[in-house]
């Protein structure tokens, strides 16, 4: 089965990962998916029915924490990798809400 | 002919969870804090950072499904909700999509019409998100990730309210619950406690639902309220033009009364939920279900009768006691003190409630101790003030939790009774006005009263009105 | 006494008899890093001056008693997808480009702790996505058996390190294959561990349910002692595992005389280069001869693990790459007209052509509509590779076989057909989804002098009988290295060069910062 991306899902990809592309990288785009997804097509060779999804190989489960505070004020250090700072805030673009 | 509409509403309801740390790190959640004071690298993002689930979480999760009547997911997960956003430090944020740890329960609610059951569809864990401030001075926005991370419980009910009055009921009832289980303290005013409304209009009689909208950013009963109204007008108002409704997310003002959509285009609301690869699954043993069943505290139904039964209070008493757990709390402490439930009772619905209302709070927001109201309600039991003198000391304690017995005693705040001072001051007073006196002699007996108070004015408010009323009827005959 | 010719357990052993100082140790490094870093470019970042520092306090530890363990006084190279505080972490990519983390991930603590010293964070395919190291935003890597060729990937700075005596030990991560395959391809020996043996905490995730950290070094001795400094529980990381048998020198005997060994045919076929072929079969007939049982068997499923994997590698990477976005570190894109624009010319100009691929992929196949087919379909999948390893491994103890189909391709011959890059990922692709862990030690070499790794494969928390088998193997040969002259001031093909000059404007850093990266000098 040969997978037609069409303009519009490159569209809307770029929409949800946040990625703009030029117009020679869409189509490159989606060629590239095209193949990729040709590829992973070959997954419906194998009969998976009555087998789970798995998530984890090891069956772990209920990890937790207590609820003690261990963290304190760390706030200056991580604000200098901050692109923009202003008043002890991450600065950005005006937000619409 | 207009045809007769139906609303049907659903509400989305977070809720804060209070537990001293955040859901996936060991960050305060305490309010309040100088902007990205209580972040650390897992709450606000950074690259290499991993979430290790807070029990208390799950604890808090599973008291509010039982006190509302869920069935428990034994098995649940956590999932990615992808979508970008400066509030959400990884651009994804960590819910329960596919195995919610609640799900198909209800609770009741009291109407004019009677008793109705509003179903829950699920309950399920989520981590808040930052604080955005609109910068002021300068075409910006402040991220401030104090908040991140921060836990909630999401209570999805069933679309069965079909009125304003049946939404704030169920809310109301919600947050009872959850108070009394300590989960949240559910302040709406504070955002502890958000509603989103979903809402669809319909012809009446008809089964299909129609096309709903959901509305945001409604912090009050009364917004809710008028945002209720007037979506149901701007619905019906298209559907009788025979327009389509558009499904859509609203924002509601409150000052302008309407709401407007929130539609961007740089938003195509495509989560791409999938299970969180970094967190493990949570299985829920009977034994942990039996051990939070066990650890319910009393809640509103039970303590009513007991309040009667136990103390004596008539049933309007009770009922507004309990309809805050704080007030409950302190009504019970208060009277185990100074064993006088009747009084503790008055001065928590009067002047309490009074105050409250003056000062626009809530009873959550109360301040002062049941140790200080308990000595107050014996001060004046023993007489050692006067009425009068008690509601000023109140008023203190209410607002600075002062310590009437060490207040009364630095402000010479005693009643004074029979005393030199007091006939002193009487045989003045008489004597200062003796048209009044003549017109009492005369059978004006109002003038009395008059006379009282002056003296009482005299003696600053201090002096025992009966004694005062006694030394005047003497010296007058 | 040529210090560059130990092996870290040799090097350490010699510091504890006082026969060299850890400054000497660090300074033979310091001075092989400036001979041969401009034609194999392993490190992105060197800190030389924090070295020597660390060097002098490690050796009063050392001295006082204090440490004691095999590895104190080792320099060693840390991959620069692993959080190290106060030093330059960018996972070779633009986006990361000036990103000073606040905390240190735990695999290198661990590290520390035994008395190591990092000298650097080495050079790796941006993010870990790729076979050979050239989608690194800061230039390539070469192979420093032959600079005209890829050192391998995504780990193949930390590979090429070790190869080139640039370092004693240096730590890697493997999600597809990305510390064995270079590990085969620069002749040295790396192991990736079952899955939650080591932290992932601090290491910056690509496939968070792939992911993990292993060590590179000239032996598997070396390797064995890495790993059980670097395998411990730690509460920060949800995935670790508790393990109470992480004593893996104990494995360090020749001793096979009861070990089964598989070898699939599936890995047999047409794919395969002859020459890697024969070597690897030579390996396993002298294990057979020293007692193991070799034969073959069908493994079956194998064609399926390459679309299972990059299924659900890029869905998880569309998703953990989303934080870089401008807001808190890393790269924020200029004049940008509102929130939307600032996000995807942050990430568009950030990353990488191979990066973007993947998490288009991703995001597409987590996409409403196509999750069930594709995301689901992949874990079910993932479910049934895993129960093939466990129907293999109820008859063998370890599954051999090749570690890459050829030896180390040329520079800049992969890239353009990204397809058929993923399909050489089939011999190591499986053991990541299946969290079986997996190691290569060099086997031989082909015509061309290029290393030959053999791949060993052994069942969840098996890591003992894979290293005893290893070391047995290992007997058989002597550790060789390239040859270390031919690397200095080496007149290189101007076609081959992929050299990418890290533009300056793009990722805002002043001079003095691009003169140190440059140099591979420590940033200050």
């Amino acid at each position: 089965m040969a997978n037609k991306i069409s303009d519009e899902t490159i569209e809307y990809v770029g929409i949800l990962a946040k990625l703009e592309l030029s117009e020679e990288e869409k189509e490159q785009a989606k060629s590239d998916m095209e193949k990729m997804l040709d590829y992973i097509d070959k997954l419906n060779e194998l009969d998976t029915t009555g087998v789970e999804p798995v998530s984890h190989v090891f069956a772990l489960h209920n990890v937790f924490r207590e609820d003690v505070v261990t963290n304190g004020d760390d706030s200056e250090n991580m604000l200098k990798n901050a692109p923009a700072v202003k008043e002890q805030s991450y600065k950005v673009p005006k937000t619409i809400l | 002919m207009t045809k007769q509409y139906e609303t049907v509403i659903g509400l989305e309801v977070h809720v804060e969870l209070a537990t001293k740390t955040k859901i996936f790190c060991g960050c305060s959640t305490a309010f309040g804090g100088a902007p990205n004071t209580h972040t650390c690298p897992v709450c606000t993002g950074m690259p290499g950072s991993l979430p290790v689930l807070n029990k208390q979480v799950v604890e808090y999760a599973l008291a509010v499904g039982l006190a509302t009547n869920c069935r428990i997911n034994r098995y649940c997960k956590f999932d990615r909700k992808n979508y970008f956003y400066p509030d959400n430090p990884q651009n994804y944020q960590i819910s329960q999509l596919y195995l919610p740890i609640c799900h198909d329960g209800g609770i009741e609610i009291e109407t004019a019409a009677g008793t109705k059951t509003i179903g829950i569809h699920e309950i399920h864990m989520e981590e808040d998100a930052g604080k955005l401030i609109h910068d002021e001075w300068e075409d910006c926005s402040l991220v401030d990730y104090n908040r991140s991370g921060v836990p909630l419980i999401e209570i999805v009910s069933e679309p069965d309210m079909r009125s304003a009055e049946e939404v704030i009921a169920y809310l109301e009832k919600l947050r009872l619950i959850i108070q009394y289980l300590g989960a949240s303290d559910c302040k709406l005013q504070e955002g502890s406690m958000r509603a989103d409304v979903n809402l669809s209009v319909r012809e009446a009689g008809t089964s299909r639902f129609g096309t709903r909208t959901e509305m945001k950013n409604l912090n009050s009963f009364k917004a809710i309220g008028r945002a209720i109204e007037a979506e149901r007008e701007r619905q019906t108002e298209l559907l009788e033009a025979g327009k389509p409704v558009i499904q859509e997310t609203r924002r509601w003002d409150d000052n302008k009364e309407y709401s407007y959509a929130m539609r961007s285009k740089e938003d195509a609301q495509d989560y791409r939920y999938f299970p969180d690869p970094d967190l493990v699954p949570v299985i829920i043993s009977d034994e942990w279900i039996e051990r939070i069943k066990a650890a319910q505290p009393e809640f509103r139904t039970e303590k009513l009768k007991r309040y009667r039964k136990e103390f004596g209070i008539p049933d309007y008493d009770a009922q507004i006691l309990t309809s805050s757990k704080k007030l409950a709390d302190l009504f019970e402490a208060a009277t185990q003190i100074c064993k006088k439930p009747k009084k503790v009772s008055n001065w928590l619905m009067v002047e309490t409630l009074r105050l409250l209302k003056e000062a626009g709070q809530e009873p959550e927001d109360i301040s002062f101790s049941p140790e200080n109201l308990a000595k107050l309600v014996l001060l004046t039991e023993e007489g050692v003030i006067n009425s009068s003198v008690a509601k000023d000391v109140f008023s203190k304690i209410f607002a600075e939790n002062i310590d009437p017995e060490r207040y009364v005693e630095e402000n010479g705040l005693k009643t004074i009774g029979d005393t030199d001072a007091l006939r002193d001051t009487v045989r003045e007073i008489v004597a200062a006005n003796p048209q009044s006196v003549a017109d009492y002699k005369g059978g004006k007996k109002k003038v009395f009263g008059f006379l009282v108070g002056q003296t009482m004015k005299a003696m600053k408010g201090k002096a025992d009105p009966s004694a005062v009323n006694k030394l005047l009827q003497e010296m007058l005959g | 006494m040529d210090v560059l010719k130990m092996t870290a357990l040799e090097l350490s052993e010699k510091i504890k008899q006082k026969e060299i100082g850890v400054e000497e140790a660090v300074k033979a490094s310091l001075s092989q890093i400036e001979k041969v870093e401009s034609t194999v470019h392993a490190y992105v970042t060197v800190d030389a001056a924090g070295a020597l520092k660390k060097a002098r306090e490690i050796q009063k530890k050392i001295d006082s008693g204090e440490l004691t363990g095999p590895l104190a006084g080792v320099p060693a190279a840390v991959k620069d997808n692993l959080c190290t505080k106060g030093m330059l972490t960018t996972c070779s990519s633009k986006i990361l480009g000036n990103f000073v983390p606040t905390y240190t991930a735990q695999a290198v603590e661990n590290l520390e702790a035994a008395g190591m010293i990092i000298l650097g964070k080495t050079n790796m395919d941006e993010f870990a996505m790729g076979s050979t190291t050239e989608t690194s935003a800061f230039g390539v890597t070469r192979n420093p058996w032959n600079p005209e060729h890829v050192p391998g990937g995504s780990s193949g700075g930390s590979c090429a390190a070790v190869a080139a005596g640039e370092c004693f030990l240096a730590l890697g991560s493997d999600t597809g294959g990305s510390i064995r395959q270079p590990g085969a391809f620069c002749g040295v020996t790396g192991i990736k561990p079952t899955y939650g043996t080591v932290s992932r905490y601090g290491l910056i995730a690509y496939g968070s349910s792939l992911d993990q950290i292993g060590p590179v070094a000239r032996s598997v001795g070396d390797c064995a002692a890495a790993l059980e400094v670097l395998a411990s529980y730690d509460k920060k990381d949800s995935t670790s595992m508790k393990r109470d048998d992480c004593d893996f020198t104990e494995a360090l005997t020749e001793d096979v005389k009861d070990l089964r060994i598989g070898i699939p045919g599936d890995y047999l076929g047409e794919g395969l280069d002859p020459q890697t072929k024969a070597a690897v079969l030579a390996a396993a007939e002298v294990l057979k001869e020293k007692g193991a049982s070799v034969e073959e068997f069908d493994l079956s499923l194998v064609e399926y693990a390459i679309p299972a994997y990059y299924t659900i590698a890029s869905a998880e990477a569309s998703s953990n790459l989303e934080r870089f976005d401008g807001v808190k570190y890393g790269y924020r894109a200029d004049d940008c007209e509102g929130l939307h624009q600032m996000y995807k010319r942050s990430r568009s100009e950030g990353f990488g052509a191979e990066v973007k691929r993947r998490i288009m992929l991703g995001s597409f196949v987590l996409s409403s509509g196509y999750y069930d087919a594709y995301y689901l379909k992949a874990l079910r999948v993932k479910a049934m590779i895993k129960q093939a390893f466990d129907r293999a491994f109820s008859k063998y103890d370890l599954i051999l076989g090749p570690a890459a189909s050829t030896t180390a391709p040329k520079l800049g011959e992969s890239l353009s057909d990204p397809l058929k890059m993923y399909l050489g990922d089939i011999y190591t692709i499986s053991a990541n989804l299946a969290g079986i862990p997996g190691m290569t030690v060099p086997c031989g070499r082909d015509d061309q002098g290029l290393p030959i790794g053999l791949q060993l494969l052994a069942n969840c928390f098996e890591e003992k009988k894979m290293i005893r088998a290893a070391y047995s193997f290992e007997q058989s040969r002597s550790y060789e290295a390239p040859q270390m002259d031919a690397l200095q001031k080496k007149k290189l093909h101007t076609e081959s060069m992929q050299m990418k000059e890290p533009d300056a404007d793009a990722l805002h850093m002043d001079a003095l910062h691009m003169d140190a990266l440059r140099a591979g000098k420590a940033v200050e």
